[in-house]
């Protein structure tokens, strides 16, 4: 059961959390009355309470470390602990990004090296670590696609081309170089309609962004049939690297003909999402894109590694030099992997995906009904004839002691339920998961009212979103004691 | 030899293989055309957990930190003081291991926290309505600048040249995609063309001098257009928010807040507006609400702005943000509380202080300006400030921010809490020795 305070209830005057030295100089005169702040309102609280209240808010949440976490085109693969412990050497977090840089070579150095691994692992030709997140690095593709055509003098292609079943941050990311998004359909078979693509791929497309494998989980055979199309017609290719871990070791963006790509550090590279962030989402180009890159790039020179712009830089993302913490955990990953390792990586994950295709599509609707990649996609339209949706299904597999898969995501698909178990899960996990989705169709059979109401064992009952949209309450305020 | 991130052994793999009904793993390849199989990844060879924490480990060794050296360098990235509790809360893995609060029943957690976060973030700056954060301080001020130019129906950015240029840069970056006009004004105008949609003021400047707020706003709501204030969440702890100013939307670098500097990432954008612009916010937006027991329980909500929804119509592209970064922001100003963050700042401000007086008085060494400044502050030095930084490097002190690219032979200097009497005194007795 879940205790339900707020930080102002157990607030008082004097209390404090943390005690800091005294002043050790002459106080200054201070500036203008004006300037000066009268009330400052924060929870005064002391230091154990503090720790009670978030370690219990600790124990309201789901994490990789509490159960399987199978959502889609996430990876919510495990995250090793001691990567965390190398992440946080004092040598790594107490730096500052403007010290001289002969005073922070390792960083560099390893900095340099990771952009050459992603550089290999993708195929491609060059790495700018410096975005963010995922969809700011579809953002640095975007503006290197616009920066790359307008130095050729290409004013004519306005439109970004995607698939139906892209990710939203792809037409958002296009959205915000003010690109005219075209959508082009997937066939049949879950693959890009060549039909579409032909129709649609004019001399007024910039590029076509393709998320490889696809959002359904499968890889689309006519690659080289789409990229070659594209190219022919002046237009680039550019992947969205969210489902890297299918391929590692198995091919590369560079090889199936893509301009650029991002990648995902704290999905494929196992680095820990946060709760939501840090991410990391660096993009690496092949030669012609090279020089357009997002500031800075970190170079090697004779004896030392130096921070450097290229040529016709989009510019910088960030006013440093990206999520240097989130890239010393990537960095531990692949180098505890190495080819091989990495090899295995895909392979693992792409059984356990197939495992629960094979064992579930007796009891949901395949919607494609082939060998998929790392993740699977069903559809819950069986269980929607019976009046219980994907949304009740995933509520229900909470009390099953697992976390939702991604639902109602990619858009072409009824009621999807889309599942990536990764690799790091064993087959006893996924026995467990599979069973649970089986009794969870029973259930749907016996008593479909029953799972409206689901969970019924989490922290929290099922919440109204509806009265958040209407009414919603961003805050609390401190009371007046 | 088996690898320890995969449970799996070959005589699962094989069971699993059959079950699937196929006869090798190359076969769930099988979509990828065979001409692209044939990849050559060159890495290094694969080590072990204790070997590669060996080989991390010299790699820390190679760098400074700012534990051994005294630091008086901040210009964006500020080392104060980090308590403990932080470090073990953020450390939960319930925390750090889950994704996006999309179940909020198993998210209450993160869900909360966030709620708590905004919360903070409302209560020190002063306004209505606060994300759940972006990913920096420059990214913030930049979707704060996009968001002005959607509420405005305008194309016109004004930023004072006193903002951080890195900040400025960035927002160069992000509005290359757009039919935007960025314009550099210099302090104090009088007025602003009307067809501007926002004006961008830091406070205290990137030189660490107090802006005057009030008739920024005034210049600003004249025409119609927003005032966007990049602010030191810090300086709140002791001077006014701009809330109280009325700024329309208030932006920070939220790392000072509990965050160690890490080489300059992760940090934490701070974003916050009046009440009456939050359907135009970019980014998560968490909300109190009920569950079906009518207990309290909380919600990402207004989704309908976000990418996954919205598409190429959102308020911004942004999907994962810092959210580990901002509940150690939360954590931290729990812990410091009311009088903890007025202590924290006044020490700030009056080590500062001390530290640019006793500059002062050096000969060859003067302050550049002589207006209010909070913990930075700008020195001419008499010799040029790389050869000085290489000096005191030398007697392992980190100089300031050499910016005599900005300010003929000068220096920015940054002195928080974490400086102590002594340390100055160190930095006055070396540049007294020259």
């Amino acid at each position: 059961m879940r205790d339900n305070y707020m930080l102002p209830d157990i607030s008082r005057k004097d209390r404090i959390g943390c005690n800091l030295p005294k002043l050790d100089v002459n106080p200054s005169k201070l500036p203008a009355e004006d300037l000066i702040r009268d009330e400052l309102e924060l929870p005064e609280i002391s230091e154990a309470q503090l720790v009670r209240y978030f370690t219990s808010l600790s124990r309201y949440n789901y994490g990789v470390d509490t159960g399987f976490y199978p959502l889609g085109s996430c990876t919510m693969k495990y995250n090793p602990k001691w990567h965390e412990d190398v992440a946080r050497l004092p040598g790594f977090t107490g730096i500052h990004p403007y010290q001289p840089v002969e005073s922070v070579q390792g960083a560099l150095q390893l900095m340099y090296e990771l952009q050459e691994y992603l550089a290999e692992i993708t195929g491609l030709k060059r790495t700018s670590l410096a975005p963010m997140a995922g969809a700011q690095g579809e953002l640095a593709n975007m503006l290197m696609v616009k920066a790359y055509l307008e130095a050729r003098g290409e004013k004519k292609r306005r439109r970004i081309l995607l698939p139906d079943s892209a990710h939203g941050t792809n037409p958002a990311s296009a959205a915000m170089c003010q690109f005219e998004v075209h959508i082009l359909r997937s066939d049949d078979e879950g693959n890009l309609s060549l039909e579409s693509l032909d129709n649609l791929m004019n001399d007024e497309v910039a590029a076509l962004v393709l998320t490889m494998p696809n959002t359904l989980g499968l890889f689309d055979p006519k690659i080289d049939k789409i990229v070659q199309l594209v190219h022919e017609r002046g237009g680039l290719v550019c992947g969205d690297g969210a489902n890297l871990n299918a391929l590692l070791g198995q091919t590369t963006f560079g090889y199936l003909g893509f301009d650029c790509v991002q990648v995902n550090l704290h999905k494929t590279f196992s680095t820990p999402h946060g709760g939501g962030g840090p991410g990391s989402g660096p993009v690496c180009v092949n030669s012609i894109l090279a020089d357009f890159l997002p500031s800075p790039l970190v170079t090697k020179g004779d004896d030392n590694y130096t921070f450097s712009s290229p040529a016709q830089t989009i510019g910088s993302l960030g006013v440093f030099c990206g999520n240097f913490n989130v890239f010393i955990k990537a960095y531990a990953y692949i180098r505890s992997l190495g080819t091989d390792g990495l090899k295995e990586i895909s392979e693992n994950a792409v059984i356990n995906a197939n495992y629960i295709r094979e064992k579930l599509k007796d009891y949901y609707h395949l919607p494609y009904d082939r060998i998929c990649m790392h993740e699977v996609v069903f559809s819950g339209e069986k269980q929607k004839k019976k009046n219980v949706g994907t949304l009740d299904i995933a509520k229900r597999l909470i009390d099953y002691g697992f976390h939702p898969p991604t639902i109602y995501f990619p858009l072409i698909v009824d009621e999807a339920i889309m599942i990536e178990p990764t690799e790091t899960e064993s087959r006893e996990t996924l026995d467990a998961f599979i069973n649970a989705m089986i009794e969870i169709a029973k259930e749907v059979d016996e008593k479909p009212e029953f799972l409206h109401a689901a969970p019924y064992c989490a922290p929290s009952r099922r919440l109204n979103e509806a009265k958040a949209a209407r009414n919603p309450d961003f805050r609390w305020e401190m009371s007046s004691q | 030899m088996s690898l320890s991130y995969i449970p799996n052994t070959d005589s699962d793999r094989t069971a699993m293989l059959q079950e699937i009904g196929v006869s090798s793993v190359r076969e769930l390849f099988q979509d990828i055309p065979e001409k692209f199989r044939h990849v050559d990844i060159k890495l290094p060879p694969a080590m072990s957990e204790p070997e590669l924490i060996e080989e991390i480990r010299h790699l820390a060794a190679l760098n400074v930190n700012l534990d051994e050296y005294t630091c008086f360098l901040g210009a964006g990235s500020y080392r104060h003081f980090i308590p403990g509790v932080i470090g073990h809360l953020v450390s939960r893995s319930e925390f750090y291991t889950a994704y996006t609060p999309y179940q909020a029943e198993i998210s209450q957690g993160t869900l909360q926290a966030m709620y708590d976060y905004q919360s903070l973030v409302c209560q020190l700056t002063g306004m209505e309505v606060s994300n759940a954060g972006l990913y920096d301080g420059s990214t913030a001020a930049s979707e704060a600048a996009l968001m002005a130019c959607r509420i405005t129906n305008r194309q016109k950015i004004a930023v004072l040249k006193t903002v951080n240029p890195g900040y400025i840069e960035v927002l160069g970056t992000y509005i290359k995609g757009h039919n935007t006009l960025l314009e550099k004004i210099e302090p104090q105008p009088r007025s602003l063309a009307s067809d501007y949609s926002c004006l961008i003021v830091q406070q205290p400047n990137f030189f660490g001098y107090f802006e005057d707020l009030s008739s920024y706003v005034q210049v600003a709501h004249d025409i119609g257009a927003l005032l966007i204030v990049i602010v030191d969440p810090i300086s709140l702890g002791m001077f006014k928010p701009p809330g109280d100013y009325e700024a329309d939307i208030v932006v920070a670098e939220g790392q000072p807040l509990g965050n160690p500097t890490n080489f300059g990432g992760p940090g934490l954008g701070i974003f916050a507006c009046r009440r009456e612009y939050f359907r135009q916010m970019p980014g998560r937006i968490v909300s109190r609400t009920t569950d079906m027991a009518g207990k309290t329980g909380y919600v990402l909500t207004l989704q309908t702005r976000e990418q996954h929804i919205r598409r190429e119509r959102a308020t911004s592209n942004i999907c994962t943000n810092e959210s580990l970064v901002a509940l150690a922001a939360a954590i931290y100003l729990t812990a410091l509380g009311k009088t903890g963050l007025r202590h924290v700042a006044e020490l700030c401000y009056h080590k500062a202080h001390y530290a640019a007086s006793e500059i002062n008085k050096i000969k060859g060494f003067r302050l550049v300006f002589g207006a209010s400044f909070f913990k930075e502050f700008v020195v001419r030095c008499p010799i040029p400030p790389s050869t000085l930084n290489n000096i005191l490097f030398a007697e392992k002190v980190i100089g300031g921010l050499d910016i005599s690219h900005m300010i003929e032979g000068s220096t920015l200097l940054c002195v928080t809490e974490m400086n102590t009497k002594q340390q100055i005194d160190k930095l006055v007795d070396i540049l007294r020795r020259l």
